[in-house]
């Protein structure tokens, strides 16, 4: 039987209105699970495992994360350097690397980083769970699955992505510093006092908050990909692309609303 | 088609009360009802798709039924609080059929997961009963493993430990022989036994391996495309007269449809292929 467009535009709003209530849920459940990951005064092994997702999640994504954000803070200040120096404002460059980095670019790239390596992984890793029935015999062992599969992640990501993008911050100043240097001749260190004197706390602390919803955004759209897989490894191969797609688009429509709020508060 | 009738078991442990089940409007169980009497071994027969493991996970409390009630030592499983929810759970070991051991713990983690996560024993206490549990099934050498590198038995012993860890009152094995070799399933056969007599737990054991069925059933019950065709005793169900049942137990295939399209297709196959 054949569907109207309105019937199919209706549908898939449903799906997309039910999927983000899924994840709403999906994240109060995590962050009530939160407290049995911490160390000392959560359940025993929770801080083991929230530890090894911050080795797998930080600092196997540390190379990667690095060299994209050298590119980009290469990229960044040549083709900033290529327009300002028409009009004698070259010195800018630094500038928009700083607040460009801080604000926006340190951030967004470790999301995408971390998206594509990690939260692919935790749907495939959830997935391949649910088809070998891993996850029923938590349920069925009275072990909350969110509790113990979920809930390290999420707290090892909240920990690890803003090190991650301060990391990104640096790396892309940094890049930047070096173009300056060799392509105009600028001391480093004439480099990074205007560097600090561009630096505002309100774009660092921005871009830290961006980190943190950044970070739940991958880790709980992964899971809920993982969590959601039926059938065979076929289907859990497609969760992990869903997962890298959904979540780069989710990432991307939460900086806009960020970069939105930050202007309507008087940000310049 | 109506339920067989059954008499109800004395000091039910798991009662199931006109069950129905349906996946994507597809009736998947129809009015089910069935009772298992505390420490008996209850064995779920049926063909593929006759809802047997749509039955289990009912009784385990991993799905709801659209209608009817489940209770297990009293608790409707549908209604319960979360708390009560997890009592009877903590009250329920269960071996999957694929043994899902979590790969990334060794045998003796998964073994020791419910009581690191249910109890506050030291953790030298937990390795030792991690240890006895193991020696019970056999796997006494084998806790520094990890599950890759055991065997399809091994695998389901590990299973069988971890599901006996928290000491349960009802014990619940999906396919235990499924993939076995005889002589392997034959031993876990004796080994479900061996618990039942030292441990004197329930048993429910999903399967339509015969020779297992027959070793270690106190009653069995025979489901039917979503129905449940009798229930009773090895005894009442091999002399029931039921078509469907005496099919089952004498393993009589279904008449194939175009048997005579079959025929000639496999006739030219043959005078094709001797050319």
């Amino acid at each position: 039987m054949s569907t109207t467009v309105v019937e199919r535009v209706g549908s898939a709003t449903l799906r997309q209105v039910e999927y983000v209530g899924a994840l709403v849920i999906q994240i109060r459940n995590a962050l009530g699970a939160m407290g049995k990951t911490l160390p000392f005064v959560g359940k025993r092994n929770r801080w083991r495992s929230a530890i090894s997702q911050m080795l797998a999640v930080g600092v196997d994504a540390f190379p990667m994360v690095a060299v994209m954000a050298i590119c980009a803070g290469f990229i960044l200040a040549m083709q900033g350097a290529s327009e300002l120096r028409r009009f004698g404002a070259i010195q800018f460059v630094i500038d928009l690397v700083t607040i460009g980095f801080t604000r926006e670019l340190g951030p967004l790239l470790t999301a995408i980083a971390v998206s594509g390596r990690s939260g692919s992984a935790f749907s495939a890793e959830i997935g391949s769970m649910v088809v070998t029935e891993e996850i029923d015999a938590l349920r069925t062992m009275a072990i909350d699955p969110v509790e113990f599969v979920l809930a390290p992640k999420f707290l090892a990501a909240l920990i690890v992505v803003p090190c991650l993008t301060i990391i990104s911050n640096t790396c892309g100043i940094l890049a930047g510093g070096l173009f300056m240097h060799f392509s105009v001749g600028m001391a480093l260190s004439v480099y990074f006092q205007n560097v600090v004197h561009s630096m505002i706390l309100r774009d660092v602390l921005t871009g830290l908050v961006k980190s943190l919803a950044f970070a739940t955004i991958i880790v709980q759209v992964g899971c809920l990909e993982g969590f959601r897989v039926r059938g065979g490894p076929d289907a859990v191969g497609r969760s992990a692309t869903s997962a890298v797609v959904k979540s780069t688009f989710l990432v991307i429509l939460a900086d806009v609303g960020f970069t939105a709020i930050f202007y309507l508060t008087g940000g310049s | 088609m109506t339920p067989a009738p059954q008499a109800p078991a004395i000091d039910p442990v798991i009662s199931v009360n006109d069950v129905v089940v349906s996946y994507n409007g597809r009736r998947v169980l129809d009015g089910i009802n069935l009772h298992i009497a505390r420490g008996e071994t209850m064995v779920l027969l049926g063909g593929s798709g006759s809802g047997k493991s749509t039955l289990l996970r009912q009784i385990i409390g991993l799905e709801c039924p659209q209608s009817g009630q489940i209770l297990v030592n009293g608790v409707d499983l549908a209604k319960s609080t979360p708390q009560d929810l997890k009592k009877v759970r903590r009250s329920i070991g269960v071996a999957f059929q694929n043994a899902a051991l979590f790969n990334s713990l060794s045998v003796e983690d998964n073994v020791a997961l419910p009581l690191r996560e249910h109890t506050q024993l030291a953790e030298s206490t937990i390795r030792l009963m991690t240890w006895m549990k193991l020696a019970v099934v056999g796997l006494g050498d084998a806790g520094k493993l990890s599950p890759q590198a055991l065997s399809g038995g091994m695998k389901k012993r590990a299973a069988v430990a971890r599901a006996i860890s928290l000491d349960p009152e009802i014990l619940v094995f999906d396919e235990p022989s499924a993939g076995l070799d005889p002589i392997v399933a034959a031993e876990l056969d004796e080994l479900i036994l061996g618990l039942k007599r030292a441990f004197n737990m329930t048993v429910v054991v999903v399967t339509h391996e015969m020779a297992s069925a027959f070793r270690i059933a106190d009653r069995m019950a025979m489901l039917y495309k979503g129905s449940m065709l009798a229930v009773g005793t090895k005894e009442e169900l091999q002399s029931n007269p039921h078509p469907r049942i005496r099919q089952f137990f004498d393993r009589i295939p279904d008449p194939i449809a175009d048997a005579a399209g079959m025929d000639q297709y496999f006739q030219r196959y043959l005078e094709g292929s001797s050319v």
